[in-house]
This record gives structure tokens, sequence and C-alpha cells, in this order.
């Protein structure tokens, strides 16, 4: 078959595009396929919702008081090897989520070599297209947010903070790291754009799932705002609680991490 | 020169069936062997490419699009005719048969119209296996709507864009062949001339209008699927790329063009606003089921219409045609339109516009019906008039839309040339002088996917052994002429744009050869289309070269040919001393202002052979035997 | 009659492999009840009075239908409002202002001249599956199978694409999902079209990201252009149907 235009392509038909010939190395085509591709980033997104979830839940316990959050945070350790299972998964669905989503994205880029004159944000949203910046981001505050509590690098004497039943005080962290301002406003701001990301991340994946109708697009997508408000809110409210003093620890000596 | 229309023997009932019977066939082996070039891919050029090359058939298709979704079937709106009676109000093969002769005011072959309505249905079967979502009832049941010209419900349709949707199968189909490489596809080619070899068709010149390309291609039979020639008129219905080259040149070449003054006035379109206007804009004839026609009673009214109180308003179809009322046929509609605004009770600017008025069918039915009905229609009327239809009553004015006109072809749709077939509306054979309604997606689909694929073994049956090449001299003699047209077009440097000529002639035929002819218009027209076309060929301006893509040259070529063919349609025209259908000779006309035909002299066809450029052409008849039917006058009344 | 006038910059580019440049027309006393296209023609046959060559824009039918003009005006694909380009009216525009016409930017559709497109990519998806397959003539009576009304309608909303490339020409992705969908969605919901109805899916991403296309990323900018009004459901439609395809494919399941 010849195509009459064969002379003047840019990106000639019968050869596929650079991306396109990358991308199709896989010998699944589910994950060489760019509707495959999505569903593994919708669903990774699911999974790593679900923790977000999870995690907000948990932290809540801080509003019910020292004991509840440093008993939380110690039935978390004692499940041992469970707590790596859901770690390891956690860490996969992190990185196919993000793999998939650069493969994807430097095919689209490729997809446009000429950008328009006049630029039109036609019918999208803010958040839609701010995923990736808000999804850069939100790996950014993670890492930070994991080196801050997970592995207390910054401030190693958290390790020895333990409560009178023995445990490691959790609380005591948490508040002390919060009432440094500037820990307070990046964990604000990062889970304001983890709000956005999911703003527009949690109605697109019910599209790309195909369980979207012209009906039902309306529900998810404020459903899915409504969640990302909530979540939002939810984590927000720790440091904005600890700053305005609602929530303290009589232990604590007021001390940025960044001092140290 | 005798025009043998090959119509097979026996009662017309039995024609197609004995025809089929006994018709010459292409075993499995050999279609592999035949290739066919078919040119445009039109309902009749997409359903007749997919129908050869499921059959074997090695096939070609051309396209001057640069799809072959475009060609300009898809723009019809309202359905498509078949003699399925759903509906059980009393439809047949003969009533469609009969409706369709009579709506032509028996200018039509019977024998091919016959064929039509017999397989009219199996067009709508086929479609539907193709996915044509065509409209249902709640029970999951196909729906029907009635149409112009008829008293059954027979025309199916997909809201108002059946065109569309019948197009789209049909180009899903060729698609579906062009991916198993059956169909060797060519977009943006357009036909510029066809080869002759021993008087048989067996190839075209094409000129790829995207690199300037000019090429031969050889084949054993040529299928011309290239619409009509409505754009003689400028402002028309159709696409702006719809052009004559195609026909006209294959006339040049020999092929005779029958009746080329029979053109449909639709009756609804959206009248002309400026001198600027680039294309009529259709409603489709299916809001004449629900909308009334009227226009004021006193001339010059030019109160809102909705303060002109119901006895100062003139229903003028249904006042004189009470029996089909809104819905009488095109021609009818069209020049009681023209006649109410030559009394100067036209309304909106200038005078040259009618009434469509909905709100009784709202008030029956709801808007929402009415919405659901014709939604689109209404919002393609806002669009370009900046009125609401809910509210105010459409203007519509008649407009150029369809030609029944065409090259001459016989029962196995082959023209005068040898191995040249004529499809859809290209060809003359099936709408007599006047089309019916939702008659035209029916023909061309018939061509296309039932028709040609039985008839094309006839001639295909003599070529075994009869192989050409492209390195003939036929080919080369012929490209070299092609190449010289565009070469002369090229040098003629002037500085007047294409369209300023094609407007002017679109303008002259229009006045003359419109809904009301004379023998001194006429006469006059021909005159002012030759000198329109001297000085198109002293100062038309094309910028660019020929080697690029090149709108200003594509255009150039096809008015060249629209030049010279206004003048063939207006010689018919003042030859056919008689009023039948769309073709209205003031001369001719009842004393109630209807028109007369003169079956004693014009039951005939009008076939006309090009003997030269400087030359009058030759006149050959082929005269219409109606054994079915009996000649009437057509009475809508 | 009033007229109107505006500052045109129009992109003239004389092929894929030149580069192209806006070039400057004050186009003056444009009767203003003329359509854009209209427009268009008139700004040309001036240029052609002076000599000088037209730019080249494709259209065709003028009333929408034909998919035959694209391009992008003040940065929308097809013009403001609802609708094919032919079918934007100079009254949508202030006097004075300035409009912008740009070709379609997708990869998949190399620019032939100035404003007009390859749009090949779109023919090559439909044939690589956009279809049902039926011998002509084998078709049983068309009253055999019985289509809700409902379905029926779906299947129309998706089946009135007019193949025009606007979807992704808006698509921040130069994605063509909306038309794909469109195609999947109109074949799947009918009783016609079971039969391929796994292939088609597969075969048609596979075709679309072969021609070089972006992926979906849900930003809907496709429906809010779409002059056929196809809704972006029919991208959750394909998305469902090409992994139901898939699935089956990779597994080997029958059914």
């Amino acid at each position: 078959m010849d195509f009459p235009y064969n002379t003047y392509s840019m990106t000639s038909p019968a050869t596929p595009s650079k991306a396109a010939k990358k991308s199709c190395g896989c010998c699944i085509p589910l994950l060489s396929s760019p509707i495959g591709r999505k569903w593994i980033v919708a669903i990774t997104g699911i999974v790593l919702i679900l923790f977000v979830i999870g995690h907000l839940l948990g932290n809540l316990s801080i509003f019910v008081g020292p004991d509840a959050m440093n008993s939380y945070a110690a039935f978390l350790k004692s499940t041992g090897e469970l707590l790596w299972v859901v770690r390891i998964v956690l860490l996969t669905c992190v990185v196919l989520h993000i793999w998939f989503t650069i493969t994807l994205w430097r095919e689209n880029l490729s997809a446009r070599p000429q950008k328009y004159a006049v630029k039109n944000d036609l019918g999208t949203t803010v958040y839609a297209r701010l995923m990736r910046i808000s999804g850069l981001t939100v790996l950014a505050f993670v890492l930070y947010h994991l080196a801050q509590f997970t592995w207390q690098a910054f401030n190693p004497e958290y390790k020895t903070w333990i409560d009178a039943q023995g445990r490691h005080d959790v609380y005591r962290m948490v508040v002390t790291a919060f009432e440094c301002p500037l820990v307070s406003g990046f964990y604000i701001l990062a889970v304001g754009l983890l709000g956005m990301h999911l703003s527009h991340g949690i109605a697109s994946l019910f599209q790309t799932l195909g369980l979207t109708t012209e009906k039902l697009r309306p529900v998810f997508e404020r459903g899915g705002l409504l969640i990302a408000w909530i979540i939002f809110l939810g984590f927000a409210s720790i440091p904005t609680a600890v700053l305005l003093g609602l929530v303290k620890c009589s232990a604590s000596v007021p001390s940025c991490p960044f001092s140290h | 020169m005798i025009l043998d229309a090959k119509i097979p023997e026996g009662p017309i009932e039995k024609k197609w069936t004995s025809f089929k019977n006994n018709a010459k066939l292409i075993s499995p082996a050999n279609k592999r062997k035949f290739k066919v070039i078919v040119v445009g891919t039109g309902l009749a050029g997409s359903s007749a490419s997919a129908t050869l090359a499921e059959l074997g058939y090695e096939v070609e298709t051309f396209c001057f699009h640069d799809s072959p979704r475009r060609a300009h079937s898809i723009a019809a709106q309202g359905g498509i005719n078949a003699a399925k009676n759903y509906q059980n109000d009393g439809d047949s093969v003969w009533r469609l048969f009969y409706d369709t002769i009579k709506g032509g005011d028996f200018r039509a072959r019977e024998a091919n119209v016959y064929r039509l309505a017999e397989v009219s249905g199996t067009i709508i079967d086929q479609c539907v296996s193709q996915g044509v979502p065509f409209a249902r009832e709640y029970g999951g049941e196909l729906t029907n709507r009635s149409f112009g010209g008829a008293q059954v419900s027979r025309t199916f349709y997909a809201k108002g864009q059946t065109g569309q949707q019948l197009l789209l199968g049909a180009y899903s189909a060729l698609s579906a062949q062009i991916g198993l490489g059956r169909v060797k596809m060519h977009e943006n080619s357009e036909m510029l001339d066809l080869v002759l070899v021993d008087g048989h068709a067996k190839g075209i010149v094409t000129r790829d209008l995207v690199t300037g390309e000019i090429k031969t291609h050889a084949a054993d039979t040529v299928l011309l699927c290239t619409g009509g020639y409505s754009n003689v008129y400028y402002l028309s219905t159709n696409a702006r790329g719809s052009n004559v080259t195609a026909t006209w040149r294959a006339y040049k070449r020999g092929a005779a063009f029958a009746n080329p003054c029979y053109t449909q006035i639709h009756p609804t379109c959206i009248p002309v606003a400026g001198e600027y206007q680039s294309k009529l804009t259709l409603m489709s004839e299916s809001l004449r089921n629900d909308g009334r026609v009227w226009v004021p009673k006193a001339k010059g009214d030019t109160r809102n219409p909705r303060d002109i109180p119901e006895g100062e308003r003139d229903y003028y179809l249904e006042r004189k045609y009470p029996s089909y009322g809104n819905l009488a046929p095109r021609d009818i509609a069209s020049r009681s339109a023209k006649e109410v605004c030559d009394e100067g009770r036209g309304v909106g600017p200038g005078g040259l516009g009618v009434y469509l008025d909905f709100s009784a069918a709202i008030a029956r039915l709801g808007e929402k019906t009415i919405r659901e009905r014709y939604g689109n229609l209404f919002e393609m009327y806002g669009n370009i008039t900046g009125e609401n239809a809910y509210e105010r009553p459409m203007r519509i004015y008649p407009a150029v839309h369809y030609t029944m006109g065409g090259l001459w072809v016989d029962y196995n749709l082959m023209s005068t040339i040898p191995g040249l077939h004529v499809l859809g509306e290209a060809n003359f054979s099936d709408h007599g002088a006047n089309r019916l309604g939702a008659s035209a997606l029916m023909q061309g689909l018939s061509d296309g996917y039932f028709v040609i694929p039985n008839t094309l073994g006839e001639y295909l049956s003599t070529q075994f052994g009869k192989k050409v090449s492209t390195d003939m001299p036929e080919f080369k003699k012929t490209e070299t002429e092609a190449r010289a047209f565009v070469e002369k077009l090229l040098a003629v440097k002037g500085n007047v744009p294409v369209d300023e000529f094609h407007r002017q002639l679109g303008l002259i035929i229009w006045d003359e050869c419109g809904m009301a002819r004379s023998e001194a218009g006429l006469k006059k027209a021909i005159a002012d289309v030759r000198a329109l076309r001297e000085r198109f060929w002293k100062e038309v301006a094309i910028p660019g070269t020929g080697a690029e893509l090149n709108q200003s040259l594509e255009r150039a070529g096809r008015v060249a040919d629209f030049l010279e063919f206004g003048e063939l349609m207006c010689i018919d025209a003042l030859t056919r001393e008689e009023s039948c259908g769309g073709h209205f000779r003031v001369e001719h006309q009842t004393p109630e202002g209807e028109a007369l035909r003169h079956d004693d002299r014009f039951a005939e066809v009008y076939a006309w052979m090009f003997q030269g450029e400087e030359t009058a052409p030759e006149l050959v008849r082929e005269p219409l035997n109606y054994e079915a039917v009996h000649l009437a006058t057509r009475s809508y009344k | 009659m009033s007229t109107m006038n505006f500052h045109l910059r129009l992109w003239k580019q004389k092929s894929a492999a030149d580069k192209g440049e806006f070039i400057k027309i004050h186009a003056t006393e444009i009767p203003s009840e003329c359509s854009f296209l209209e427009m268009l023609d008139i700004v040309n046959n001036r240029l052609t009075r002076e000599g000088k060559e037209p730019v080249s824009f494709a259209s065709d039918c003028r009333e929408g239908i034909c998919g035959t003009c694209h391009m992008v005006i003040n940065g929308v694909p097809q013009g403001p409002g609802r609708g094919a380009a032919c079918q934007v009216y100079m009254r949508k525009f202030e006097n004075g202002q300035t409009i912008t016409v740009e070709p379609f930017r997708v990869g998949a559709f190399p620019i032939v001249k100035d404003l007009v497109v390859n749009r090949g990519a779109y023919d090559r998806i439909i044939r690589s599956g956009g279809f049902i397959s039926e011998h002509t003539g084998g078709a049983p009576d068309a009253s055999t199978s019985l289509i809700p009304k409902p379905v029926a309608d779906a299947a129309m909303d998706a089946a009135a694409c007019i193949g025009c490339g606007a979807c992704a020409a808006a698509c921040p992705n130069s994605s063509p999902m909306l038309f794909v969908g469109a195609k999947v969605t109109h074949l799947g919901l009918l009783p016609q079209g079971q039969a391929e109805r796994k292939s088609r899916a597969r075969n048609m991403v596979r075709t679309m990201q072969e021609e070089g296309f972006g992926n979906c990323s849900n930003y809907y900018a496709c429906e809010a252009v779409c002059p056929a009004n196809v809704p972006a459901s029919v991208i959750a439609m394909l998305n469902r149907e090409y992994i139901r395809g898939e699935v089956s494919q990779t597994v080997g399941a029958i059914d």
C-alpha cells in the first residue's frame, strides 16, 4: 500500500514514530499500548489513594492524644513482615505510576513537534494541566517526609524519644516538627498539591478504567473533588492545629529541625 | 447513431430477475485478472469499489478529496426511500416505482426505475448490517417518515444526517477493502481525462492535487461516480468542489450527455444573504412534514410573521394541492415559491423568501418532539441567519440541489463509450425530469452495491485477452493533452480570480436556465456564456505553479469545464420545447401555470454527442416507451 | 449591509519541509454577515488580483458535515462556537480584532501547504478496524434485529463524528481518542458490530499508536471543540473495549 503523501510526511505514516517504536518493544501488548499503560497508572493510583486515606485516618489519631498516636505507631511496627509487604507494594505502585506516566508523557511531547502560536486551554481544568507538576512536587515531598519522620535523618534525636509506656514518642516528634512554620508550610503546600493531583486523578481514573458515562462523569468529578478536599483538609488540619497551639506536647522543646 | 438501452425482454416485474438469470458471469479466478478504475467515492463510488473488490476484482479508486469520506453524498440530510412497507401503509415495489416515474414527470426509463424500486429494500438490509444507525422506535423497530411526492411513509433516516451515515457505511466497507489490500486508494487525485484504446475506455489521466504530478492509469473498465453539475450555478447546495470535469471530459471523448437541462431546484434552502456568499445551505425536505409553507396574502407585508393573523396568510401549497399539501414534489413547491415571490409577496431581504412555519406542529407535538426530529437543522438555521426558528418561522427559498441529467447509460450502466460505466448522480437514468426526495441516496447505493456488480460482466466478458498498459501511445497522447490543458490555464496570466468567472456564469445560468426558462432568455444565455468563456481564457488569474497544491488551478480547470457545459445545458433547454419536472419553459404552461408536457414530441431522452470545439453537438434521441404505466398529467391536487 | 475590518495573521508554509511564518493582512470592508471562510475567500481573491499567492485552506461542503475544513482560529481548532470552521460567522468577532489562523499542529498530520494538513492517519485508523465486515448481498432483513431506541440513539451520537481531526488538534497530547472512541462506540453498541468487537479496538489503538499520535490524559479539550458534539464518554467506552479485547487476546479466551 502506498500513501499519496509519503514524501511530504514529517512522521512518515509507514514507519512508526520514534516514541511509538520504543514503547512497542515490550512483549506484552498491554504494557506497550497507551491504554494498557494508563490502566496501570489508574490502578496504581487507586492503591495509592487508599494508602493516603489510611494514612490520614492514622494521623488523625493525633487529635485523640499522645497515647492513641503512639500506640497506633507501635501497632504498625509490630506487624513486622506484613509492614514490609505493604511497603514493597506501595513502592512498586509509586514506581509503576511514575514510570508509565513518564513514557506516556514522552510520547505525548513528541506527538506535537510544533506548538501553537496562540495557546488556548480548551475545556481543560487547571488540575489536569498541573498533574505532572503536582505529582512531582508530591513525590519530592514524600521523599522529604520519609526522611524526616521515617528515617529521622534530619533529627537523629527523634529516635531517642520514648514515651511513658516505653514506646517511640511519635506524637512528640510530629508536634515538635510542625511547630516550625517552615515545615508546616511545606507540608500544607504539599498536601494542597496532592489534593489538586487527586481532584483530577480520581475522576480521571474512572474514565481510564472505562466506568464513566455521560451521566456519571459529573458524579465522579464532584466526588473526586470532594474526596480531594477532605484529604487536603484532613492532612492540613494537623500542622494547622499544632501552629495554633491546639495540639501541643509538654515535653517538646521548640526547635526547628533545620537548625540541626 | 442509435442509442440501444439494452432493456431486457419480458414484463417489467421480471426484467431484472431475467437479466440476472442470463447475465454473463466472470468466474472468481478470472475476476482477479480484471482491473476496474472507479472515479469518485460518494455513495455510488464507495459502494461500487467495496463490492467489486469483495467480488475479487482488482480495484483502483480515485477521489479529489483528501479522504474518500468527504464526498458530497455526506451532506444529504433527509433520508432514503425503500419499499419495505414496515409501516403497513400499503407501500409496495410497484408504488415506489410508480411514484418515482410520476415524480420524474414521465421522463425516466421505466425498466431502470423499476429495478431501482426492486432493490431498494436490499439497500436498507445492507446498510443496517454495516451498522448504519437508522432511527428506531422505542421497541427497537426501524421507523419511517414521509417525504415529498409520496402518500406512504417509506423514508428511512438517521437524524438529519442520513447521507452522512450511509456514506460512512459505504466508506467503512471501502476502508475494509483498502485495509485488506484489495482496493488501491488514490486520494487528492483529480481525473483530467479519459483514455480510449480502440474506442474503449481503458484508463484515466489524473493530477495529484498535492504534488501536481500528472499520471495515467490503465484498467479494463472505468466507472465514473463523480456526481452532478449543480455548481454550474455557482450558488448551489453542492459542496464547493463538486464539479462536472470528469463527466464533461468523458463527453468530449465521445460519451453522450443526456438531458443536461434537467436540474432540481430544492424548495427549502436558506435564502441568499449577500454577494459574497459562497454556497447555499439546504434545510431538509423532511421539514415539510411538520412545517407549513405560507406567505402574507397582501403584497409587501413586512409585519413580524407572528403578528400576521391566520386569515391574512396564504398557505399556498395547501390551497393549490390539497391532497399533497406541503409535501408536493420539489419542482412544484419550488415553482410555487417563485410565483408568490414574483407576485411581490415574498418575505425577508429582497422579497426572495417564504415562511416555513412550525408553530402548529409545536403546538400539536410539543417543542421537545420537534427538537428531537429537527434539532440540528434548527440549530444550523440559527447559526447561519441568527434567527430562532422555534419562535419565528424559518425563511426559505429554492436553490439548485441536484441534477437529473448526466451521461447517458444503458440498462447495464454503460455509456456510449464501451467500457465506460457511469453510476449515481453522474448518469441520467432514474429520475427523469425531477427527482423525488430521498431517492438520490437510493439510486447511488443501488447502482454501486447491486446493479454494477451484476451488469459489469456484460462488458468484461468481451474483454478477455485485451490487456492495455500505460506504455501504449494512446495513454501518452492523452496525458500530453491533459498536461497541455493545465499549461494553457497557467499561461493565461490574467488578473481576475477564478471565482469571479464562476459567479458570473452562475448568475447567467440561474437567471435564464433556472426555475423558469424562455427561448429568448436561453439564446441570450448561450451568447453570454460564450462571451464569458472567451474572457476567462484571456483574463483568469492563477498564481503559483502546477507542481504544488494550487487551489486556484484546481478551480480554474473545473470552471473552464462549467463554462463549456453551461452552453450545452442551455442548448438542451432550448431544444426541449415543453415543460416537464424541473424544466419549466414559460412558453409551455397550462392556464393555471402548471408545467405542460408534450408527450407526442418529447417523451424521449435527449442525448448530446460532442462534435468538436467549434461545432454544434449532435442530438441523438432515445424514445421512452412506457409499457407498464400510462402517461398521465402529473397532478398532486 | 455593514462591513467590518480585521487584522489577520495567516500561516504561510510552502510544504512540510519548509519553515512557515505568519503573514499579516489588514482585511477591510468585510461584510458582517459573511462566514469566516467567505472572509478568507475575499482576502484570497484580493491577493490574487494583486498578483500574490493566496493562502491555501481546505473546505468543501461549507455546511459542517464533510469535515474537509480544518484550521485553528485564535487558538481554537475549528474556531469559536460549535461546528466546523465553515460554520463560523464574522459576527462572532469584534470589529478591528486581530485574528490568528494557523494549521492543526499535530505530528501525525504533516503540513501539506499553508493551513492544509494531511489527515490520512485517520483514514488508516479506520482501515485497521473501523468497520463491520458485511459482504454485499448477504445481509438479513433489516427488521431482524431489534435495537432499542436509546441504544440506536447513542450509536448515532457517536457515529456523527465528521473525521475532521479537531480532537487531536485541540488535545494537548495530540491524541485522537475521541475519534477512535466514537467509531468503537458506534459499532460496539450495535448488535451487528459484536463479531469484530474485540479485535476492532485493539487494531485501531495499535494503528493510532503507530501513526505517532499522543495518548489521552482526560483533559476533555477534544470534547470542547468537537464540531459533531461527540461526548468524551466514548473514550471511556474505548478504554473498556480495548482492555477487554487485549486481555482476551493475551489469555487466549474465546469469549
